[in-house]
This record gives structure tokens, sequence and C-alpha cells, in this order.
């Protein structure tokens, strides 16, 4: 057992690996060439439609232990993943890992397969149900959280392989060529999975609207893929992507809002050429509105809006606000639609949003980017990956890739959360390093990292309440009350992996 | 204070709490709380010392809380306890 950096227990070793602790956000270096695949020669005549998943996994030459993914564009509608683990418990196959991009709540289903065998490690994180009983101790599963930079690089290093990647495509035709943009399961961007295509031993294409050849727009090309089957549905379009995204009319969430653009105003940066990235958040929303119209008032014309796109990003873009959006997941169908329409609204892969390990990722250019906290600490680290009460339930997403990248991370969340101080002395998991993080703002104070003082001076002189984080914790804490620490076992049941691949945090088991 | 029949106060909203409060020979105090095991001690030592102000002796008090401040705590109990003591 070793301390990381910002002192963490970290075990030398954790289930067959060692371990690598973390010690700052820049100094790993890859030390490997990148990852590949054989290749093959198809003949014109050969067919790749194949007539069902199951014939599928048995040409992907599956064996115990190995890997597979899928993405998670379809999000809370993919019927896929539960799907191919059935298949495989059928097939008797054991030990499997799923390299997925994201596991989330409609996945439990794979619950009863992770008991019997068939599933021991998810090498992606987690969100719901399956990450929180791992925490209570009452399921055995290995997660290692990645962030989606952090999945990036281990598909392109080699350190997850993924033995067969099946992608869920929303549109496709019989040589495989797919997008996602057209058809009854249409999410828009297909980010996620360009890096399984590429790196996976072997590529599946599963669609439920085959179209005649080409299928076009091409985003993950006949090239890449070795087989393609047609099921009947890939999803429930109603929980694909949300048809509406709004902007909070929480009063706090509204001030919260307020004061992060006025930092961000204050900060310089909202010139010709600003690049920004919010999530689909209530707050997040009322920031990237309140931007839009400081954006006006000054006529800034910005460069590139980035991340999980949403309609109010389409309308920036359509508006003349931005000049490109640059899209990994689209978050509402008016980010679909815009996909089809606007040339200059430009899916991107995973590697190229925020892989650590590439020759320079989109989110080294942003200027500013909004993120979440389910807490923050007193040097400014921040959790997104367990809850308060201890259990993991989150996954990263691109939350410390991009607070690497942007000049200016904000960190927006209210003070407290049913009775929970959002400031602690310490957080329970690091997902993002406080080196990394630039401003909290909260509807009762905004905190400043101690390296942009001429931010503090000019937060002060426009009045704002800029408070020393020390004093804003103590202050929250006199109004909550100091919360019992939650107590933990020795066990670990899963790594928090920083993007380059060092080691954060672990998740321990829970104590009851 | 007396507690004479049963009542209640508060709402299952976020960051509030209901109370129900009934007759009983003791006092016998029941939490149940989203954030029980970070706070059970804070809640049960101010519901006690709301109790203790108003001079209530026995009683069932009953809490379901979503994460309630201490001015919440102490005027939802006071509130069950006022309605509970009229005949």
């Amino acid at each position: 057992m070793a301390k990381n950096s910002l002192g963490r227990e970290i075990p030398a070793q954790w289930r067959g690996r060692t371990l690598d602790p973390y010690v700052d956000p820049w100094n790993k270096k890859p030390e490997v060439l990148r990852a590949t695949r054989p290749l093959v020669r198809r003949h014109p005549s050969d067919s790749k439609l194949l007539p069902s998943l199951r014939a599928a996994l048995e040409k992907c030459e599956l064996r115990d232990g190995m890997n597979i993914s899928t993405h998670h564009h379809l999000r809370n509608g993919d019927l896929l993943l539960n799907l191919l683990v059935k298949e495989m418990d059928a097939m008797g196959l054991k030990d499997m890992g799923i390299a997925s991009s994201s596991i989330h709540d409609v996945h439990a289903e794979i619950i009863p397969y992770i008991r019997k065998g068939v599933i021991t490690r998810i090498e992606t994180g987690v969100n719901g149900l399956i990450a929180q009983m791992v925490s209570k101790g009452e399921l055995k599963c290995d997660i290692i959280v990645r962030s989606h930079g952090g999945r990036a690089r281990s598909l392109v290093t080699g350190e997850v392989e993924v033995d067969a990647a099946f992608i869920a495509a929303p549109c496709c035709d019989v040589t495989g060529n797919m997008n996602g943009v057209h058809g009854p399961s249409a999410c828009g961007s297909l980010g996620y999975a360009y890096t399984d295509a590429r790196y996976a031993k072997k590529v599946v294409a599963v669609t439920d609207n085959l179209v005649r050849y080409p299928a076009a727009p091409i985003s993950i090309s006949q090239s890449d893929v070795d087989y393609v089957v047609q099921i009947e549905s890939l999803g429930d379009p109603s929980k694909i992507v949300s048809t509406t995204t709004r902007v909070t009319r929480d009063p706090a969430g509204l001030l919260i809002a307020k004061y992060a653009s006025e930092v961000i105003h204050a900060s310089g940066l909202l010139r010709d050429g600003f690049s920004f990235q919010t999530g689909a958040g209530g707050t997040s929303l009322a920031v990237a509105d309140n931007v839009r119209r400081l954006m006006a008032e000054n006529k800034v014309k910005g460069s590139f809006g980035c991340g999980g796109i949403t309609g109010y990003f389409v309308d920036m873009l359509e508006e003349g606000y931005f000049e490109t959006l640059f899209d990994v997941q689209c978050f509402d169908t008016r980010a679909v639609d815009s996909m089809r329409r606007n040339p200059c609204h430009r899916e991107i892969s995973a590697d190229l949003y925020a892989s650590p390990f590439n020759r320079g990722c989109v989110a080294n250019m942003l200027d500013c980017v909004i993120l979440g906290a389910t807490e923050v600490d007193v040097d400014f680290n921040v959790n997104v990956n367990t809850e308060s009460s201890g259990y993991l339930l989150h996954n990263t997403g691109g939350h410390c890739d991009v607070a690497a990248g942007a000049k200016l991370a904000i960190v927006v969340a209210p003070s407290m959360r049913g009775r929970l101080p959002v400031v602690r002395d310490s957080v329970t998991t690091v997902t993002t390093p406080g080196e990394t993080v630039d401003v909290i703002v909260t509807e009762r104070g905004i905190c400043v990292s101690a390296k942009h003082a001429d931010l503090v001076a000019e937060l002060k002189r426009r009045n704002l309440p800029v408070k020393d984080i020390r004093q804003f914790h103590e202050e929250i804490t006199r109004v909550t009350g100091k919360p019992r620490p939650v107590e933990f076992e020795d066990e670990v049941v899963a790594l928090v992996e920083y993007r380059d691949g060092s080691i954060i945090d672990v998740v321990r088991k829970v104590h009851e | 204070m007396q507690i004479r029949r049963k009542s209640t106060a508060g709402t299952m909203q976020s960051s509030d709490l209901m109370v129900v409060v009934e007759p009983a020979e003791t006092l016998q105090i029941d939490i149940e709380s989203t954030v029980k095991k970070q706070f059970e001690h804070l809640i049960r030592a101010r519901i006690e010392t709301t109790l203790r102000d108003l001079g209530v002796a026995a009683g069932h008090v009953r809490v379901s809380d979503r994460g309630a401040l201490d001015y919440a705590i102490a005027a939802r109990v006071e509130t069950a306890i006022h309605r509970a003591s009229q005949e």
C-alpha cells in the first residue's frame, strides 16, 4: 500500500494488475506503440451479413476471459448489451469483460449473469445499481472507472483489448458503413464507437435499419467492419435522446449560472475565438444562456462549442455565436437534427475529443468548461463518482479530461444538497485533481484557485461574493452540521483511473 | 406540553421532513432519513432539544427526513406537537 500524491492509499496490486499511483496531471508519458490488429482481405463476393447476434458471437471466436464492447449513445434506451450478455450465457461463456463506453441503469438486467460468472469485469465504470451493489459487497465484479479520454487511451495503447466490438448502428448498409443520424434509433454522433471500430479485434455492426448501399453519410466505414447483423430493435427511442433539455427554473441554480457567467466574463476569455463546453444539466444550460447573452452584448464571435451537444448549442451555431460544434455525443433530438443539416456540426471520436495520449485533443483547445460535482474539497479536488454515502454510482464522463484541457474549468454546484455540504475537508473519491480545477461556483459564494490572483481581484472589483474555500467550507458546515464520515472496509472494489492510466483513487467497500 | 392525539406536520419534499406524533407512555423517537448515515445524531439531538423546550416528556415521534436543516426540523416538530396538544 502506497499513497499517491493526493494522499490516497493505493494498493501495489489489484486483481492481478500492478498499479501506477497518480503523481500529477501532466508528466506520465505513453511508452508503447499504438495497438494494432491483423489486416484482412475481403473478396468482392464475400458477404458480411450474419443472421443473428449468436452467429456473430460465434464468428468472432469468443472464448472465456475475453472482452466485448458496446457504445452508450443509446443510453437508457440501449437493448444491445443485455441481448449480448444473455447470448454469451447461452453459449456457456464465462469470465467475460465488458469494455463498453459506459453502462446505465437499463443494464441492471445483466446482474444475474454477473452472479453466474458470465461477466466478471467492467472496464469502464458504471452508472447506477450495479456499481452500488458492488460497493456494498452484494455483487462481485471488478470495476475500473475510466474517463472518456482515458477509455480511448486504454484502447489505443492496448491496455484494454476489445476482442469484439458490437456497434449499435442506427443506419447501416450490408458492408458496415454506418451513421447515427437516420433511422428509428437515431442517436446522432457515434463518437464513442469510433475508437472501438479502429482498435477492436473484430467489429460487428448491429442495426435495426439496414439500408441500400451506401449508407450515407458515413461515420464509421466498411473498411473497419467485419460483420453486419440486423435485429428487430436497437432500443427504446424515447430513452435514447431526450426530446427537450431545459434551463433550470430553480432560483439557486439561476444564481449559480449568473455568477458562473460573470466569472467567464471577468476572466477575459470572452473574446473573438471563444470556445466553450457545458453539460446538459439545467444549471449548465442556464450558464450557456447567460454566456450567449454576454456574447451578443459584447459582439463576441466564438470559435467552437464542444462536448455533449444540446439544442442550446445548435441555436448558438445557427445564430453565428460559434463557427463549429464538436460533438462526441448528442444529448437531445435537436442536436441529432442539426447533425443532419449543419456541415459545421462535426462528429468527433472520444480519442480526438479527450485522449491524453495523442498528438493533441480538442479538450486542449477549450477556453472554458462548466462541470458539475457531487463534492469538492478545500484543495479543489472534485468527486463525481461516489455519493457521499460512499457508494459508487456515477461514471466520470469527460470530467477530468476537459478540466485538464480547458484554460478555465468552472465547477457549478449548489452549496448543499439535502443537508450534505458540497465542500468537504476531503472528497470521498477523487475524480478530478484540484490542480486542474480553477473556480467553484455556488449560490452562496465563489471560490477561486490560488493560481488566479488576477481573477480574484477582478471578481472583487465587480462585487461578486469571492470566498476563501476553507472559510466557505466552515460557513456551509455551520449551516448543515458536520456530517459523520462514512466508514469503509479495506477491500478495494473499484479503481478510479486518471485519464493517463495512473490510479488517482480507489473505491472501498462501504461498512454497513 | 402534552401529546393528546395523533398529528402530523411537514412534507416529503427534498430538504423537508414529515413528522408524525402520537400519544405514548414513554418518549420514543424513530428516525428515517436520506442522510441517516451522516446526520442521524444531529437530527436526533435537534428533535430532543425541541421536545425538551416544549416540555414534552412522553410520546411516539416518527420522522421521515429528506435532508432538512436544523431550523426546519425544529419548526416541523414544534408544529406537530402544537397540533397534537389541542383537545
